[in-house]
């Protein structure tokens, strides 16, 4: 007799569960663990670490990130709109800059800014500048098309109302549109942030002072000296100290940006 | 100067809308088909008219949300059709409710109606608040202040938005089907607030389908189809004894929606 859809459920419900356990159990049995734990998780070595993976490099990760976003999300937001412009070569040039800083490796820009740019105009960025204008420029090409989709996804009957009132084509963007689309688009630009806190590893390419160390070349050479792989294991759980936070901050903003957000604008992403 | 005012003496007197030959196309669509018509300060005109008519378009061409083709539309002394004139400036005087509310989601109930006042006509807070709480109470709502607009009934919200517009203190109110969103229970509220403000002397150009609305509240009705006015005059005429076949079947089968679709 055939299985009945519910029973059928069921059944494979339990399959999954099996595999699960099969996967767990075979992890465990055939993982090495005594070495695993030697070279992961020596909190000795993990103890040396401190107090600099603290109060340099999650600081400095922190430093290199905030200051990149916060130039992303401006060039970001001049980019959104040209994008959204009505004059043509505006469209072009926003365009050309999203589709490249998009599509090449974050790599690339900050091999660019720091050795293309000394070498071609004679200027040297401290590192600080350095960071923030790689990861600005990396990141402002993502903000820009969120930012966009975001405008777009304000009806606009918002902003027929808000010039039905008297209000000039920029200020009900900037009065009515943006702060919408902003809400619209906290969630996916969290995202993005979370992305640079990583892509800020690639400072290291410059050659960096001790003090401007972050996370990952601070684990790594932290792995040098202990000669242990612990010291990466501890950084790469301190990304996590700023990445989860950050995800439940979006969640948070998602839902109370959920709250207020009529049902017109109710975003599925 | 004082911006309350200002404007709106501009052209005491004479009509406060007068359209003139106003054509308005849509790519090879051909919308409104040379328009007429004037309202004078403190009538009320009811448009009225089957869907696709244009009577949304024309309504929209008064305060050039839809840029017109030809022909000219005075409001309240700007010539709108005129390149040269500050757009912004002139629609401050033209009060507009949208069929789909419109209402700043971002904002509360309070600062939908103070953030143009502030910001458009630079009245300070305190001054903005006052007047703000003036037409919340007058439309009912002088409770719902503080809240969101998406806590609101859509009749609530029809009616914010509504004192939202008359918080700029307009010479003239656009109203674009403002209860074909509603529920049917949430109608009767909007049209009372719309008839008080009619009772008040408010110079009004509504596009409607309530035609015992029209009947009762309009001086003037305008029978819209195919992108010209078929017919115009007192409700009386227009409504209760329609000179045109057009306006006759139009009327028949809003009036016996049931009936008429027997027929069709």
């Amino acid at each position: 007799m055939p299985m009945s859809p519910r029973k059928r459920a069921q059944a494979f419900r339990g399959v999954q569960y099996a595999i699960l356990v099969l996967a767990v159990a075979a992890v465990a049995f055939f993982a090495n663990w005594e070495q695993l734990g030697n070279a992961f998780f020596n909190l000795e070595a993990m103890s040396t670490q401190f107090p600099g993976v603290i109060t340099t490099a999650l600081v400095n990760t922190i430093i290199y990130t905030g200051l990149g976003f916060a130039l992303g999300l401006a060039v970001g937001l001049v980019l959104a709109l040209m994008k959204l412009s009505s004059v043509a070569p505006y469209r072009w040039i926003a365009t050309v800059y999203i589709e490249f800083f998009r599509g090449v490796p974050a790599l690339l820009v900050f091999i660019a800014l720091g050795f293309g740019v000394p070498l071609a105009f004679q200027i040297q960025f401290d590192t600080y500048s350095t960071a923030a204008i790689a990861l600005g420029l990396v990141g402002s090409a993502y903000i820009a098309e969120t930012l966009r989709a975001g405008i777009q996804a304000v009806p606009k009957g918002q902003v027929e109302a808000a010039r039905s009132l008297g209000m000039s084509q920029s200020r009900a963007t900037f009065t009515v549109v943006i702060p919408q689309a902003f809400r619209i688009i906290l969630p996916p630009l969290t995202n993005e942030l979370i992305l640079l806190t990583k892509d800020s590893s690639l400072i290291y390419l410059l050659g960096l002072l001790g003090t401007e160390y972050e996370l990952a070349k601070f684990g790594r050479e932290g792995m040098n000296a202990t000669n242990s792989m612990s010291p990466i294991l501890l950084a790469g759980l301190c990304y996590l100290l700023i990445t989860v936070p950050l995800g439940y901050l979006s969640r948070y903003l998602e839902r109370r940006a959920g709250r207020k957000r009529d049902e017109g604008l109710e975003v599925t992403a | 100067m004082s911006a309350d005012t200002g404007d709106a003496q501009a052209a005491s007197g004479g009509p406060i809308v007068e359209i003139t030959g106003l054509n308005k196309a849509f790519g090879m669509l051909e919308v409104l088909k040379g328009i007429d018509m004037r309202v004078e300060r403190g009538e009320v005109v009811c448009i009225i008219g089957p869907s696709g008519s244009g009577k949304s378009t024309l309504l929209r061409c008064v305060n050039v949300l839809e840029e017109p083709n030809a022909g000219s539309v005075v409001v309240n002394g700007f010539e709108l059709t005129d390149p040269d004139v500050d757009i912004d400036r002139a629609r401050r005087s033209i009060g507009m409710v949208f069929q789909a509310f419109n209402l700043f989601g971002h904002l509360s109930v309070l600062d939908n109606l103070t953030v143009a006042q502030r910001k458009v006509l630079k009245r300070d807070a305190g001054e903005a608040e006052r007047i703000a709480r003036e037409n919340l109470q007058k439309v009912g709502l002088a409770e719902k202040a503080g809240a969101m607009p998406e806590q609101l009934s859509g009749g609530q919200q029809q009616r914010v938005a509504i004192a939202r517009a008359l918080s700029m203190q307009p010479a003239v109110m656009l109203f674009d089907e403002p209860t074909s969103a509603l529920d049917p229970e949430l109608v009767g509220d909007v049209l009372g607030v719309m008839r008080q403000l009619a009772d008040e002397g408010m110079t009004m150009l509504v596009v409607t389908h309530e035609m015992q609305f029209a009947r009762e509240v309009a001086d003037k009705v305008l029978f819209m189809d195919g992108g010209v006015i078929v017919e115009s005059g007192p409700p009386a005429k227009v409504i209760a004894d329609p000179a045109e076949d057009r306006t006759k079947t139009f009327l028949s089968r809003v009036l016996n929606p049931v009936h008429a679709s027997e027929t069709d």
